[in-house]
């Protein structure tokens, strides 16, 4: 592999920071909005479904420029959580979010199919045998559930960590504080003789990329093996 | 011991049941269809009648006039599926210990041994339900239902989806159960099979009640076939 500039280094381990962190802060929320959609009907669930899915079909940089008026310094919920000392406007914390919001479609779906795939009757024989809701919910939809957990938490972070267009929007391309991998790129490519260096770049994304896919296909095949008692 | 009397609409069904029963060991008897299924269900919290009673041991589990509801969880029966329902995520023994851990009960060894022992399954406790034979699979089923100490064990066709000799396999261990004074409900379309096991026959037709009383039901049903 071609040994890298600090520079770029900083920008292959934000991304991994921010990929990582949208990942795991975003997993219990896609879980439970996956469950609730698989499970309940509710009045607005279709409404749910089209917000949940939103970011997916919206153009990046409508996404972050929404989040810019709403997360901003002077937006109504970046004014709010500004009196927190939470900033997330041009900070690496606005990436996470950004990153989190687009890559929750993929999570979401993946999630939701696998919590159809299981089995009722298996909740109602957890039931008989003493389980509550919740302690159903654990013991028995979500560890059958674990291989497109998985899958959907690893199609996240491969998301998170390309986002490019709404992360840029919302918290530009910052050195050191929002410049990922993809926004590097960018920035390497509208310099002259800087084509060395995004190449570089885009040969870490690669490896990356092919890397969390394999781990969760690896990690899936296990987990469904598990699931069928071998 | 078991007083029933409900009313549930499944789209064109109508299940209108009531009898009551005071044998340790009764069964329903009745074709396929008949609402046999839901009648169990409905005794186990999974299935809400649409309006009726049913009390257990002078607990009322159901009245939709009182508004009481016990769910599944808390009316402590085992029921054992017909087709078994074991967590396919966890070993014969982690299944056989479920309803012991979700219903917070001090572990008895000695009971599960004398289970494991009775049903004979104590070579499968490592394996995973995918790698059982359907008659292992059944038998670890009745052993979960026992091992959670219930109140009352409601068996759905229990051997319906065993060929003839897994049959023989489990009945002498059903036969034991009832001669242990496990109080059961006993679900079948087999007379040749309730006779064995059970002292009460309620016999169900078209989602009623058509007659309740002794195993002599069972000879009416006889000659109702024979005709």
């Amino acid at each position: 592999m071609p040994v890298l500039s600090p520079e770029e280094w900083t920008a292959v381990a934000l991304s991994l920071k921010v990929a990582s962190w949208a990942t795991v802060l975003s997993l219990p929320i896609g879980i439970w909005v996956a469950y609730v959609l698989a499970r309940k009907s509710f009045w607005g669930k279709a409404l749910l479904d089209g917000l949940v899915l939103l970011p997916l079909v919206l153009p990046p940089v409508v996404t972050g420029y929404f989040l810019l008026i709403l997360f901003g310094r002077k937006g109504p919920l970046g004014a709010v959580l500004a009196q927190f000392g939470i900033v997330l406007a041009f900070r690496w914390t606005g990436a996470v979010l950004s990153c989190g919001i687009m890559a929750f479609p993929l999570m979401v779906r993946a999630i939701r199919l696998s919590f159809e795939a299981v089995d009722r009757r298996l909740e109602a024989a957890a039931a008989t045998l003493g389980a509550g809701p919740a302690r159903a919910f654990v013991t028995v939809t979500l560890p059958l559930a674990m291989p497109g957990i998985i899958a959907g938490g690893v199609l996240a972070f491969a998301r998170a960590l390309g986002e490019f267009g709404a992360t840029i929007t919302f918290v530009s391309n910052i050195p050191g504080e929002t410049q990922t991998i993809s926004a590097a790129i960018y920035s390497f490519l509208q310099v002259p003789g800087a084509d060395a260096a995004a190449l570089r770049l885009a040969a870490v994304a690669v490896v990356i990329s092919l890397a969390a896919l394999i781990v969760s296909e690896w990690l899936a095949r296990r987990a469904t093996a598990r699931l069928h008692g071998i | 011991m078991l007083i029933l009397d409900v009313h549930k609409r499944l789209g064109d069904f109508v299940l209108r049941a009531k009898f009551d029963t005071m044998s340790a060991a009764t069964a329903l008897f009745g074709p396929s269809g008949s609402g046999k299924t839901t009648i169990v269900d409905i005794i186990a919290g999974l299935a809400t009648p649409d309006r009726g009673r049913l009390l257990y041991r002078g607990r009322m589990l159901f009245d939709s006039e009182a508004g009481i509801d016990v769910p599944a969880h808390r009316r402590g029966f085992g029921y054992v599926f017909q087709d078994g329902r074991l967590f396919p995520h966890l070993t014969v023994e982690r299944n056989l210990d479920y309803g012991r851990r979700m219903r917070r009960l001090r572990r008895d060894a000695a009971e599960t041994r004398r289970v494991v022992k009775m049903l004979d399954i104590g070579h499968l406790l490592e394996r995973r339900p995918g790698k059982l034979s359907g008659g292992e699979r059944q038998r670890v089923a009745i052993g979960r239902a026992l091992l959670m100490r219930p109140q009352l064990l409601l068996l759905d066709e229990p051997l319906a989806s065993l060929d003839a000799a897994r049959k023989a396999e489990i009945m002498p261990y059903l036969e034991r159960l009832r001669d242990e004074g496990v109080p059961m409900i006993y679900v079948s379309h087999q007379a040749a099979d309730i006779r064995r096991i059970a002292a009460a026959v309620v016999r169900i037709e078209a989602g009623e009640v058509k007659a309740s009383g002794g195993l002599e039901l069972l000879d009416a049903a006889d000659a109702d076939a024979v005709r």
